[in-house]
């Protein structure tokens, strides 16, 4: 395997990794506050799904000779990226609804591009994450349905959380492909399968209705349908924004990174305890 | 219908609400990932046995309130799980044996429910005492762990442990509710539920080096509705939504 194909695979898988464990921490933020007990117990099976894809993607890149220590300590340092749109505040209960219709929309369509992608392990995972997040998507999307169909309050609820998260969900699919560094040796490894333009326009395309179903404005003046592109027309996205958040100053990043260094910190004494009772009970059964 | 069922019901299920609240808070915070998917899944089993509990308890009140009405509109003196379960959840430690404590206790007590003249708790328990054992599998690892692992390990399960402790007690109170599920052949009896209890924590506490405190005086009360002073918190994190838009379907 050439180096470079093998480095660029480990810096994506783990960023990958690196966001679903990350993105543990806004909808996390609701479960003890869920609204009822059946979306309690949907939301914490959804977090609870997201580190099992943590934990899938790690041993993926695992696979390629990349440790999780590793990997890690890239996460905790500050250098190693994850996903923006997790720096992201969730300020209403409506936004665990937004979160999954649109994020976890958005991610789908990102991933079901990935089952498709060079590198078995990863492509596999791909197959087993893209069940579980459309299983998200829908409970996120019958959130926003219920908000939709409810009161004034729920209904402004949901409009907020849409204002708030539309935009961050556009840019998760990255820069312009003209500008994307990655992107084009990427494509010619197979690595990625579609450009990151292809892919928002599909996500576009997609969400439209589904907003317009819901009876709520997606926060764009600039939409409408054209008939010539067989697509739908958006305004641009805030690309200042967009650098803000990447380069690591997004509403939530310094909070962000420091819950997962203080889990980390905090776990140190239960990790040292399992080493060292794994070896007790080793040289126990040697003796 | 039976006031004493519906008290008795209620209990079982502020117990596990309660106990899964407070796991949760672990969901996406654990040592490593493993274990965030591991606390998940245990508060995920509780949570899902309040819901049918509480849903049963509604049923037998028969005053038309359901799982949400009763987890989400009761205030602190209307709850009636015990206090171990509404302690804050400490570190790692004190998660893992107050939980290694309430699995066992949970293992006995829903075997013995499996066999309940109230069928509806016999099947719940059906279910209830397949997790438990499963949830014992894990927090006894956990306390072997920590109780053999460091002494720093040591130190703290020790430290929960004698923190704890007191508040078992509560497990195995009896009064006339209980008195009466006894008589009609629906609840086990708690003399033999605390013997069994023993049975199964005291070896495993022992393999691990830890000492059971002596000299300890019971911490009680949550039967009664009077509760420590994080039961409040607790309340109004868990029903903030409800109580800020009464009324409405989420």
């Amino acid at each position: 395997m050439p180096d470079d194909y093998r480095r660029t695979l480990i810096r994506q898988i783990s960023q990958h990794a690196h966001s679903e464990v990350v993105g543990q921490l806004p909808e996390g933020n609701w479960i003890t506050r869920a609204p009822t007990l059946r979306r309690k117990a949907i939301l914490l099976a959804k977090v609870q799904d997201e580190a099992g894809h943590g934990l899938y993607l790690y041993s993926a890149a695992e696979t390629l000779g990349a440790s999780r220590e590793e990997m890690l300590d890239q996460l905790l340092s500050g250098k190693a990226k994850y996903a923006s749109i997790f720096n992201y505040a969730t300020l209403s209960w409506a936004d665990v609804g937004a979160i999954g219709w649109l994020v976890d929309g958005a991610a789908i369509v990102n991933q079901i591009s990935l089952c498709r992608t060079s590198y078995g392990p990863y492509a596999r995972a791909m197959v087993r994450i893209c069940k579980e997040e459309s299983f998200h998507q829908r409970q996120g999307y019958e959130i926003m349905m219920t908000l939709a169909r409810g009161s004034k309050e729920q209904r402004a609820m949901a409009q907020d959380a849409l204002n708030r998260w539309w935009w961050p969900t556009l840019m998760m699919f990255g820069p312009h492909d003209a500008e994307s560094y990655h992107s084009q040796q990427s494509m010619h490894w197979k690595i990625k399968r579609q450009s990151n333009d292809e892919l928002r326009q599909k996500f576009v395309n997609q969400t439209v209705p589904q907003a317009d179903f819901l009876g709520l404005a997606i926060p764009d003046p600039e939409l409408e349908w054209n008939e010539e592109r067989g697509h739908y027309h958006f305004g641009e996205i805030d690309w200042e924004e967009f650098s803000r958040v990447i380069a690591g100053k997004g509403p939530m990043s310094r909070d962000r990174l420091e819950a997962r260094r203080r889990a980390h910190e905090e776990g140190g004494w239960v990790r040292e305890a399992a080493l060292a009772y794994a070896e007790k009970q080793g040289t126990r059964a040697a003796a | 219908m039976s006031a004493a069922l519906f008290e008795y019901t209620l209990r079982l299920g502020d117990d596990a609400l309660i106990d899964g609240q407070r796991l949760s808070e672990w969901c996406g915070h654990g040592p490593f990932l493993e274990e965030d998917v591991g606390v998940a899944n245990t508060a995920l089993d509780l949570i899902g046995r309040a819901r049918l509990l509480l849903a049963y308890a509604g049923t037998v009140e028969g005053k038309g309130r359901g799982e949400d009405d009763l987890a989400y509109t009761r205030d602190e003196r209307e709850w009636r799980n015990v206090l171990i379960t509404e302690l804050p959840r400490g570190d790692f430690a004190f998660t893992t044996v107050r939980q290694f404590l309430l699995d066992a206790f949970n293992r006995q007590l829903y075997e013995r429910l499996c066999l309940s003249l109230d069928a509806t708790l016999a099947g719940i328990a059906g279910r209830a005492v397949k997790e438990s054992e499963y949830h014992l599998r894990h927090t006894g690892e956990w306390v072997l762990r920590l109780g053999d692992g460091t002494r720093e390990s040591n130190r703290r399960a020790q430290r929960a442990l004698d923190d704890l402790w007191p508040y078992t007690a509560e497990l195995f109170e009896s009064d006339p509710v209980q008195e009466q599920m006894e008589a009609q052949g629906i609840a086990p009896a708690t003399a033999s539920l605390r013997a069994a209890w023993l049975h199964t924590v005291e070896p495993p506490l022992r393999s691990a080096q830890l000492m059971i405190p002596g000299n300890t005086w019971p911490q009680t009360g949550g039967r009664q509705g009077m509760h420590s002073e994080h039961m409040g918190f607790l309340l109004a994190e868990m029903q903030f939504v409800q109580r800020a838009y009464p009324g409405q379907a989420w």
